[in-house]
């Protein structure tokens, strides 16, 4: 344990980047992105260091700070980490300087202001780590809800041909799913005895009346299931990832989406644990069909971004069903799969938007034969669907494996049925490299100068160490996995079940 | 014949309704006194100067918990914060009242009575300096609101009504453009005002039958007596509440609402939409809480439907609007709805979270107009949405702040809108209203939309031909933005000290 504020300091420090940053005047550019990108990597220091300081196998939470707000309605700063909150700070960090560096040249050409943008995403890195490292229900709610702004204006601002659409479409679809959140936040306040503190309401929690409770996991569940997002509440992401400069498309299916699925662990099941009990079966369901239903969709589209985005949804089918299945494996999976997925799919996206870069659209029949020309992105492409399907020796590979034979000891059905996602993955991401890599050089693509231009050294940067982390944790995980498993544990131990004899699996039979 | 006796006055307590209404005299001499070209500067000093005055009078007598004059005001935590709210907020709308350099004169027309488009009309639109007139009918209405909050028999209120009504009705037709929409908006105004006073006042000659009494402690004990009439009772109780849901602007009694706030002068409609609503619901409050407290559980759903209708009305027709002063005004509506559920608490929660609410809406609907008067081109202030596309390119400033209370309206966190909607919807959520509550949730995701439109508008559209400047804010305007910008802000960062300060001054005397 340490008394250091470190939660408070990375949380706040972004926020006074943003602020620096965007008083950078318009014409000094270069500048902007300095300063924003040595920002972020400050912040991943600071994440590196608390990575060393959290202790494995401590206090469930960790780095507690709490600081008067609103005594009226108890509402307090309080900020701290548990190892599921901790790996996705960590997520953050990494991402977050990868995504300035890609974004380099992104808003050159358009008359919008760069600093602007990236004091926008130094301001969403603020809201993202907030949301993870409150423990105060209010707090998280804030955060929450003023996470949109600055994605919104990012989207709005700097994306593509539906930018507004889909700036409007991600704003509303979230905020409505907040305000149902909103509700069950006051109502859980008022059976909560007046509080806000997360620690006091899980301590109470057993006693809510059922249908009380029901309820109001019903307000959290959807306002997470818009966020995740799961079928059948998806429909914003696609549009959102289309127009979103593919750098943000990262943070937003990287980090963003997660906060949906964290809110679940965090929120959901421990306040709620009789609630999530009872509504585990209509998830499960809703988490199957969100993964034949997106990965399907993702087979049969035209656009590289879109189709990412159906990947991700599916992605998120398989996070959903791990949480649900209510056992220690799958539960592992499901945290490991957020990370793994932010880091997969935040490749995929930044690499797509390479592409998209030089070729100035993302249609995939616009592409063709591309690895001829730029044979190494090519690879970095080939390499990031690859880590996307969840090839054994990548990280998402572990994970899927833990959540899916979690949830086969408990729910035979839909681990079955879920297997076939994997089916349809390979399909997607293999049709889509082959359309858009090998086969016959497309000669439209020759005609542009800058697909003759291969990853650039700065592109190497970006992608690196997202490559390597991919790599590493593919063969062991266990540095990530032993900061997972015991905050996993006590959620499970919250909702009150215990798992059905691991050893069943262990000795080559199915458990009863 | 007996002795004559006269009522205790403690003059302290009264010393700021004394001030404003003194202050008004005095300038009503002023304008016959002084020359005309000197009258702005002074008139607007000694507006300004009164309400200070009287703001601190109101500091100075924050412990004063009495009734006085007869029984016929009433002195307590709610009355002071009040007071204290409609000064502040009418402080800011004198600042927008006042500024005359954004458009040459000020907002106001030199001479109402001058026939509409005639060539002396025509003249005085190009550059005379506006009528003075303004202040000491702005400071005779903010008395009159001062007076309407502290009311504690139900005729002093109506004279208080009628005191804070007339000077508006005037105020409503002085707008220097547009001149015709202008009258008609006072003549709306004036005419469904009368009829709203004359309910009020049928609704006390019931109350009267009722209770023997129009004061709210003798009412207060009627209620409780089980051998009165309950015909009068409900039928007083009803019409005295349509009078005072109408300046509420609660449906179905909002009609007057957009054609009146699109009609009159900016920093009136400012004005009205700030410190009309606090006084509105400041006299609604101690009504409902005071005399008809035994009655609670009666007028309980009555009201909450009015509160649902409200809400939705507000939503639903704010999304169809195409003017900006319309689009406010459909919101202002809207949150009449919500506070009206913060009301409907009928719990000490109840009383604090909607001053609570009053103060914060009222900040950022002031920061709001505030914006929209200078948004203007040749004819004027533009207030068709359309004219606003792509304001965010040329003026990132002012379209900023007003994107910021825009998401304030919307309810997002770290805005005065968030906080005063959660402690609004957490009194009645407490208070067993849970009903009203996901009314409210419910429309607000309605009400995102128009707002949000609006953010759309300036920041993702490319600015046309037709998009006007924004005017470079006077010393005043300014001042008024920032007050309520920082105000805004401030109450969904920090709101714990006036929070705290609604708990404490939560308690009516009787």
């Amino acid at each position: 344990m340490t008394d250091f504020p470190f939660l408070s300091i990375l949380t706040l420090f972004p926020l006074v980047g943003a602020a620096v940053v965007a008083f950078i005047p318009k014409t000094r550019a270069q500048l902007a992105k300095t300063v924003a990108l040595v920002w972020s990597l400050l912040v991943l220091a600071l994440s590196v260091v608390m990575w060393i300081v959290f202790e494995a196998g401590g206090d469930r939470f960790q780095f507690r700070e709490s600081y008067q707000w609103i005594p009226t309605w108890d509402a307090r700063f309080t900020f701290a980490a548990d190892g599921i909150a901790l790996v996705m700070l960590m997520l953050i960090a990494v991402l977050v300087p990868a995504v300035i560096l890609a974004s380099w040249h992104d808003v050159d050409e358009s008359k919008r202001s760069v600093p602007t943008y990236f004091a926008l995403l130094l301001a969403l890195e603020c809201t993202m780590i907030g949301v993870f490292a409150a423990a105060d229900v209010f707090l998280f709610y804030v955060f929450f809800e003023v996470m949109l702004v600055p994605m919104y204006f990012i989207i709005g601002s700097y994306g593509g041909a539906r930018r507004q659409y889909a700036a409007v479409k991600f704003f509303l679809y979230s905020l409505v799913g907040g305000l149902f959140m909103l509700a069950a936040v006051i109502g859980l306040w008022v059976v909560g005895g007046h509080t806000f503190d997360w620690q006091k309401l899980s301590d109470v929690s057993a006693a809510f009346d059922t249908n009380t409770a029901r309820w109001l996991f019903l307000g959290f569940f959807i306002a997470f299931a818009v966020k995740a997002p799961f079928f059948p509440f998806h429909t914003w992401l696609p549009d959102a990832g289309v127009a979103a400069p593919a750098p943000a498309a990262a943070l937003l299916v990287g980090v963003l989406d997660k906060v949906g699925t964290f809110g679940i662990l965090r929120y959901c099941l421990p306040l709620f644990p009789e609630a999530s009990r009872w509504f585990a079966p209509a998830a499960l369901i809703l988490g199957v069909i969100g993964i034949i239903y997106a990965a399907l969709l993702a087979v049969g589209q035209h656009d590289l971004k879109r189709l990412v985005s159906y990947t991700s949804i599916a992605h998120f089918g398989f996070i959903g069903i791990g949480i649900f299945a209510f056992t220690t494996q799958a539960g592992t999976g499901s945290v490991l799969y957020m990370v793994n997925h932010g880091l997969a799919t935040g490749l995929l996206f930044l690499v797509v938007g390479m592409f998209v870069a030089r070729r100035g659209s993302a249609l995939i029949s616009d592409f063709g034969g591309a690895g001829k020309l730029v044979p190494v992105l090519a690879g970095v492409l080939f390499f990031a669907g690859l880590a996307s399907l969840a090839l054994p020796g990548t990280a998402p590979f572990v994970s899927e494996f833990l959540v899916l034979i979690g949830t086969f000891t408990v729910h035979k059905v839909y681990a079955v049925i879920a297997t076939v996602g994997i089916i349809l993955a390979a399909a997607y991401v293999l049709w889509m490299v082959q359309r858009t890599t090998q086969g016959t050089l497309n000669p439209a693509l020759t005609e542009v100068p800058a697909m003759h231009k291969d990853i650039t050294l700065r592109e190497k940067i970006v992608v690196a160490p997202l490559v390597l982390l991919l790599l590493i944790l593919g063969f062991y995980p266990k540095p990530v996995t032993d900061v997972i498993n015991p905050a996993v544990e006590a959620t499970m131990q919250d909702i009150g079940t215990t798992d059905p004899a691991p050893t069943a699996v262990a000795n080559g039979r199915v458990a009863p | 014949m007996g002795d004559l006796k006269l009522p205790d006055i403690s003059y302290g307590a009264l010393a700021p309704m004394l001030i404003l209404f003194g202050a008004a005299c005095l300038g009503i001499l002023f304008e016959a006194i002084i020359p005309k070209q000197r009258r702005h500067g002074i008139q607007l000093g000694l507006a300004l100067l009164a309400l200070v005055a009287a703001l601190v009078a109101v500091i100075l007598g924050r412990n004063n918990r009495v009734v006085t004059i007869g029984g016929a005001v009433a002195v307590d935590g709610p009355t002071v914060f009040l007071w204290g709210s409609i000064l502040l907020l009418g402080m800011v709308s004198l600042l927008l009242i006042g500024e005359r350099s954004v458009e040459q004169g000020g907002a106001f027309v030199s001479q109402a009575a001058i026939t509409v488009g005639s060539q002396k009309d025509l003249k005085q639109a190009g550059g005379q300096p506006g009528a003075t007139e303004v202040y000491p009918l702005t400071v005779f209405a903010l008395g009159g609101m001062l007076l309407f909050v502290a009311a504690n028999d139900l005729l002093t209120m109506f004279v208080a009504l009628e005191v804070f009504s007339l000077p508006l009705y005037l105020l409503c037709a002085l707008a220097r453009r547009r001149r015709l929409l202008s009258q008609e908006a006072a003549l709306k105004y004036f005419l469904l005002g009368s009829y709203a006073s004359a309910f009020f006042l049928f609704g006390v000659a019931l109350i009267y039958g009722f209770a023997g009494a129009v004061d709210l402690a003798a009412i207060h004990t009627a209620v409780a007596d089980p051998n009165r009439s309950e015909v009068l009772l409900f039928g007083g109780l009803a019409l005295v509440s349509i009078g005072l849901l109408f300046k509420s602007a609660a449906a179905p009694f909002h009609v007057w609402t957009p054609d009146v706030y699109q009609g009159a002068p900016t920093p009136i409609t400012a004005l009205m939409a700030a410190c009309t609503k606090v006084a509105a619901f400041g006299a609604l409050l101690r009504i409902l809480y005071v005399a008809f407290d035994g009655v609670r559980w009666d007028y309980q759903p009555v009201l909450g439907v009015i509160a649902v209708l409200t809400m939705l009305t507000g939503a639903i027709l704010a999304v169809t609007q195409t003017d900006m002063k319309r689009l406010l005004a459909y919101s202002s509506i809207a949150n009449a709805g919500y506070l009206l559920v913060g009301v409907l608490a009928l719990n000490k929660e109840g009383l604090s979270s909607t001053m609570f609410y009053l103060v914060a809406y009222g900040f950022s609907v002031l920061a709001a107009f505030g914006i929209v008067s200078l948004v203007r081109d040749a004819d004027g202030e533009a207030t068709h949405l359309s004219r606003w596309a792509g304001l965010g390119r040329k003026s990132p400033l002012f379209a900023g702040v007003f994107s910021f209370i825009m998401l304030a309206f919307a309810g997002i966190p770290l805005t005065s809108g968030f906080t005063s909607k959660f402690a609004v919807f957490g009194a009645a959520i407490d208070g067993g209203q849970t009903w009203l509550v996901i009314f409210g949730v419910i429309t607000s995701m309605i009400l995102a939309f128009p707002y949000l439109r609006v953010i759309v508008m300036m920041w993702l559209s490319e600015p046309g031909e037709s998009t006007p400047s924004v005017s470079i804010p006077g010393f005043l305007t300014s001042a008024a933005l920032v007050i309520g910008v920082i105000a805004t802000l401030a109450l969904g960062v920090v709101p714990a000290p006036l929070l705290d300060l609604t708990n404490d001054a939560a308690q009516f005397v009787r």
